[in-house]
């Protein structure tokens, strides 16, 4: 097969962060191309860089054997290279078929007539269940998105990048989707598919490559690297030395008292699910992005619309349905999305970390400026923040401690439950071990938390529990002997090691 | 491939009856609520609505701010918003009334006209698209610039002297068949200033604009998310300072059109013409968002706001108070309708 | 309003750097045209009072109004990222039913005075709220939201007053108006200064600062750390009623009668400028109280210097819309990222490539 795209040692770097270190990538004609990683590994980054939105520090691009440079994402267009975004990059107030033609016509009038024929035309050899006329915020998410396919393949793209197009869709539609992707791939279109589902991956893809980290793992045929070996390479299996930071004595986890319980609790976001956790816990949702590990903790949270489910705390029933009612209980919640979800990022170091405080103080009980200062000193050194002063815009600070500071606001709350999600993502090595050893310090002080980690050795060294999903659903949960890696692997990937393990 | 769950796919999604556009239903709804309104006027308060002229009368009365709706239209379509136009208009007025008075030219005071228009679109645009500064503060101070302007060149009300322009104001379209008998008799045949020509000419040449012209839609595509519009290849910043040049062209249109009416400059004219005009905007349909409206739709809310105010006035509330205070409430009602109409569009959708 | 704490003296103003320029510009304008335009006299006014008189005291004074205005405004603005273009409608409103209570009690008195206030207060806090429901509840933008109140308001305070422009003559009015016997600064003044210190104690005493600017900055963060949005952008609407009855009640007691035409004319587009000059976000966010307040200073001090210059009332507007054209014009995003390309390139002798973002 000929080679159409081809990348070589791309380096990309951010202030601090080295995203892509020389990663190779290299697209076939004809094929579907995996591109996998887990939060953070670069994979994100590498479609940018390829798609002009990022210029590269280092490192070459060909195209069909020419080498290119791409400076906007304009460039990226006229070189044959098309890509359909996760969130839709389209008009949703125009039809369908203005939609295919905006921005690229020749002439000053619309030719309507002529561009919604053309438009049927295309949507009908793609089997794309819409018509031109529709308007496009009127078509399902899915049918958007094929749109927006439609779009790329009218433009004859030669390579057509898919960035995580089937999170929003349901089976039916990624079937859809599917077979769209196929009829392209047999005339000759090369797609990069970027997706966090490794069934969808196993059933779609020809070949996959691993990043992690911002390095390449390696290139595989999908055909002959098993699912759970998959998972390894994405995860990492290399344990680094401090491996053991702690001991699980499983008979003295049995003794202690269940601090929270949940049964058949479900939100708009989650399936309906049971969990609880005892008083000094350290336990942890496990899964791959998007198994519906976030949206469990969110929903015991109460950040999403909460539908259904009975809620114990310390054996009496309690409802929580919104997020003030959760912090009431005693419950802190460290979002996943640092900036979409935590930080004020105008707002100083000061106010960022006193702010759940306050709101649970109440809105007439101000706390004091210098009170408020000398929490914040207090946390800044015990959190060993890095920051300008305590009046510095948290904005400013850079990632690791910007989610300390939301660490510290939440810690401020001296909360009986802490729920951390994804802590640890984008930040340094040293603050990710900080952050870890913190965890279990406060499991000591017999705070209960609940632990989300892309990584799975860090789940492994701080949790006692695991609770393994897949899919929107549990799908087994791991303690004592089985909490290794192997296990945790296979319990993703799913097989026959999962059954057993239910207690 | 599974066929038959596309063709059931196929059979659910797509094979209905097309859905309205959120513009065409929007649109309808305000065309509705007029035709409805008016024809309740025919049947309940008979009088002046029984005539054509009443619609003639207020055509004549609200021409130039149907022209300056169209522009604010765009601007809104566009996701911006333009509040010197009532004032630009004023200032057109003023300009051309003294320049006639001077012993000017017909021919000129037109390009008189559209000059300042056009000089107030331009910087206007250039100030907010290229040099990304918030449309509401650039048109705010082109609003202030363009009134204390007027006043500058006269404090006083003119009255328009020149001869060839009585002339030019006394072209009357006159319709008999639309006419009426008089009560001694005569046929008083419907009339149309020149005015209204104009309205309608500007309105079908921005109908057109943005129905079936590139940049028209590049307009909606700005306003329908700016984001994507960029990534589809549009210009969008050109295509935002586009908006802002005929928002102030139709401007200086308005303004030669108010002078044919009213015949005087006054510093006081046209005043919260701009508010008028977004209120007839989004009356007809167009949202402040941007991406969804249409000049038609407009056409019918400026009909629409004008209507209510002769119904109230009709119906015996002749209290001065009361015109304004239906006019707040019908808008109130039109912001709550869109509000929920599209919420619930978009409800429907996700569910 | 918070103070710069211990750091060393430095000219980094943050915020307030352009509404201070502003001022010290024209100031220095002022001193180079014609110093005795900041002479302060003292004269004796109708009643007999020893009062200030004196440019810089017209200004103070009679930015009053505007400054009120400006405080509610700024959270609002900081709450709702948008801004509300009925308080001057609003307080026609609110000084109609200021002088609807004083004509229809028996004697003006000091009680009277305060029952009508608080009336006209609650009248407007109740139309702030309908303009907060609109905003918060209904999700419309404020600017449209408050067009409603914008078209009809003055004719609702034309309503509740019958069609009449009635006058309140009483000493109490005109004090609240012009001067207290015994006391050279005008009550408006000394207004403002109340007001201002009311909101530096709410802030002081509720965390109304610190949750509209969360809500403001990021919604979707201060809901998860359980602000309840919808109610601080209502809050924020009703305090700007509180601000509007006073500006409304300055406004009639300075006339001694209510125009619903003419009270306060304009005065939406001043206070939003004032918001704007004081370096405040319009699209909401952070904000700083204190930089509205001088805004509304600068927006007085421009007209009065053009007024000192013989400009008449009328064409004012003209010069005012030059001046906020070139500040705005300086404070915009790209010429900012220009100049500091510039500097940077005398700097480091050769053009370096900024970083870049996402978009």
């Amino acid at each position: 097969m000929q080679n159409i795209l081809q990348m070589k040692g791309i380096v990309k770097r951010f202030p601090g962060v080295l995203a892509l270190n020389g990663v190779d990538f290299t697209l076939r004609k004809g094929e579907i191309h995996a591109l996998m990683g887990e939060n953070g590994a670069g994979k994100s980054t590498l479609i940018k860089v390829l798609t002009g939105v990022y210029q590269m520090d280092g490192g070459e691009i060909y195209l069909a054997g020419n080498k290119i440079s791409i400076g906007s994402p304009q460039d990226a267009q006229n070189n044959g290279i098309s890509t359909v975004y996760q969130e839709i990059t389209l008009c949703p107030n125009l039809t369908v078929a203005e939609n295919m033609f905006i921005g690229r016509e020749s002439g000053s009038w619309v030719q309507q007539k002529e561009y919604e024929k053309r438009a049927d035309e295309i949507l009908q050899k793609l089997g794309i269940p819409a018509r031109s006329g529709q308007q496009l915020g009127n078509c399902s998410l899915a049918v958007q998105q094929m749109v927006a396919i439609a779009r790329a393949v009218d433009m004859e793209c030669k390579v057509l990048i898919l960035d995580e197009p089937t999170s929003s869709l349901d089976d039916k539609e990624v079937q859809m989707l599917f077979d769209l992707m196929r009829s392209l791939r047999s005339e000759g279109v090369g797609i990069i598919f970027v997706t966090h589902f490794l069934e969808q991956v196993y059933e779609v893809s020809d070949r996959i490559t691993v990043l992690r980290n911002g390095e390449l793992v390696g290139e595989y045929l999908t055909a002959e690297l098993p699912q759970v070996e998959l998972v390894a390479k994405m995860i990492g299996k290399e344990l680094d030395e401090l491996s053991s930071l702690h001991e699980v004595d499983e008979t003295k986890e049995e003794k202690k008292e269940i601090f929270y319980e949940a049964k058949d609790l479900s939100s708009s976001e989650a399936m309906p699910f049971d969990f609880n956790i005892r008083k000094g816990e350290v336990n942890g949702f496990t899964g791959l992005l998007g198994s519906g590990r976030s949206e469990s903790v969110r929903a015991i949270f109460g950040a999403d619309k909460v539908n259904g489910g009975t809620v114990k705390i310390n054996g009496q029933q309690v409802k929580i349905t919104k997020p003030i009612e959760a912090m009431k209980a005693g419950i802190g919640y460290l979002a996943e999305d640092r900036k979409r979800d935590g930080i004020i990022a105008e707002l100083s170091v000061r106010e960022n970390i006193i702010l759940a405080l306050q709101v649970m103080n109440g809105f007439f009980k101000p706390i004091s400026r210098s009170e408020s200062e000398a929490f914040a000193d207090e946390y800044i050194k015990v959190l060993n923040i890095k920051t300008a002063s305590r009046e510095t815009p948290v904005g400013s600070l850079s990632g690791g401690n910007q989610q300390k500071v939301i660490l510290a606001r939440w810690l401020l709350t001296h909360p009986d439950y802490l729920i951390l999600d994804e802590p640890t993502r984008g930040i340094d090595v040293g603050t990710k071990l900080e952050i870890q050893k913190l965890v279990l310090k406060l499991a000591e002080e017999g705070v209960s938390v609940t632990f989300i980690s892309s990584e799975v050795e860090e789940m492994l060294r701080t949790c006692s529990r695991l609770i393994v999903m897949r899919d929107r659903h549990v799908v087994g949960e791991l303690t004592g002997k089985d909490l290794n890696q192997e296990q945790v692997m296979k319990t993703i990937a799913g097989g026959e090691a999962a059954d057993e393990q239910e207690k | 491939m599974d066929e038959k769950m596309i063709e059931k796919l196929k059979s659910q999604k797509t094979y209905r009856r097309e859905p309205l556009t959120d513009t065409q239903l929007l649109m309808t709804i305000t065309i509705c609520i007029f035709m409805a309104m008016y024809v309740l006027a025919m049947v309940f308060l008979k009088g002046g609505f029984l005539h054509p002229q009443q619609v003639f009368d207020m055509l004549n009365d609200n021409a130039s701010l149907i022209i300056v709706s169209c522009g604010l239209t765009i601007v809104m379509i566009g996701g911006g918003i333009d509040i010197s136009v009532g004032a630009v208009t004023s200032l057109v007025v003023m300009s051309c009334v003294m320049y006639l008075n001077n012993g000017g030219n017909i021919f000129v005071s037109i390009l008189l006209a559209l000059g300042i228009g056009l000089a107030f679109g331009l910087v206007q645009g250039f100030l907010i698209s290229y040099l990304e500064i918030q449309p509401f503060i650039v048109t705010l101070a082109g609003m202030f610039f363009a009134r204390g302007m007027t006043t500058i060149l006269s404090v006083n009300p003119q009255k328009a002297a020149h001869e060839g322009f009585a002339k030019l104001r006394e072209v009357k379209i006159e319709i008999p068949w639309l006419g009426y008998y008089a009560k001694n008799g005569n046929l008083v045949p419907a009339r149309m200033e020149l005015g209204v020509v104009v309205a309608f000419a500007c309105l079908i040449v921005i109908f057109i604009l943005l129905g079936f012209i590139r940049l028209g839609r590049n307009f909606y595509a700005m306003g329908g998310n700016q984001q994507s519009a960029l990534m589809l290849g549009i210009n969008v910043k050109k295509t935002r300072f586009l908006s802002y040049v005929i928002s102030g062209v139709l401007s200086g249109i308005s303004g030669y059109v108010f002078m044919m009416h009213t015949g005087a400059g006054n510093a006081t004219n046209a005043a919260g013409m701009e508010m008028n005009a977004i209120a007839s905007s989004i009356i007809g349909g167009t949202l402040l968002t941007g991406g969804v409206g249409n000049v038609a739709g407009t056409f019918f809310g400026t009909l629409t706001l004008t209507t209510i105010k002769k119904i109230v006035v009709s119906s015996g509330l002749r209290e001065p108070w009361w015109q304004s205070i239906t006019t707040g409430g019908m808008l109130c009602f039109f912001i709550l309708l869109q509000s929920v109409v599209l919420g619930y569009r978009a409800k429907k959708k996700k569910a | 309003m918070s103070k710069k704490n211990d750091k060393k003296f430095s000219l980094n103003l943050g915020q307030l750097t352009i509404p201070i320029i502003a001022i010290l510009l024209l100031v220095l304008f002022n001193l180079f045209r014609d110093p005795s335009f900041f002479y302060i006299g003292i004269a004796h006014n109708n009643d007999g009072n020893i009062v200030l008189s004196g440019n810089l005291v017209s200004i103070i004074n009679g930015a009053s109004e505007l400054a009120v205005l400006a405080i509610g405004m700024t959270l609002v603005t900081a709450a709702c990222g948008g801004q509300d273009i009925s308080v001057g409608a609003a307080a026609a409103i609110a000084g109609s039913v200021f002088v609807k209570i004083l004509k229809s009690v028996p004697s003006i008195n000091g009680f009277t005075v305060l029952v009508a206030f608080v009336s006209a207060c609650i009248v407007a806090m109740i139309f702030g709220s309908f303009n907060g429901t609109l905003v918060a509840v209904f999700k419309i933008q404020p600017m449209i939201a408050t067009l409603i109140l914008y078209t009809c308001g003055r004719s609702i305070a034309y309503w509740i007053n019958g069609g009449a422009t009635p006058t309140v003559d009483s000493p109490i009015i005109t004090a609240i108006g012009s001067f207290i016997p015994g006391i050279p600064i005008p009550t408006p003044v000394l207004i403002v200064v109340a007001v201002a210190i009311a909101f530096k104690l709410l802030f002081h005493f509720t965390s109304l600062e610190l949750f509209t600017q969360s809500v403001g900055i990021n919604g979707s963060a201060a809901r998860l750390n359980g602000i309840n949005a919808t109610f601080m952008k209502l809050l924020s609407f009703i305090l700007l009623g509180v601000c509007v009855a006073v500006a409304g009640s300055i406004g009639v007691s300075r006339l001694g009668l209510i125009n619903h035409e003419t009270l306060l004319l304009d005065v939406e587009m001043d206070t939003i400028l004032a918001v704007a000059i004081g370096g405040n976000n319009l699209g909401g966010g952070k904000f700083k109280i204190s930089g509205s307040i001088i805004g509304a200073y600068v927006i007085q001090m421009l007209t009065i210097t053009l007024y000192a210059m013989k400009v008449s009332s009328t064409d004012v507007k003209a010069y005012k819309a030059i001046v906020i054209i070139l500040l705005v014009v300086i404070g915009s995003p790209v010429i900012k990222a220009k100049f500091a390309k510039l500097t940077a390139k005398s700097k480091f002798g050769q053009p370096k490539q900024p970083a870049k973002g996402a978009d």
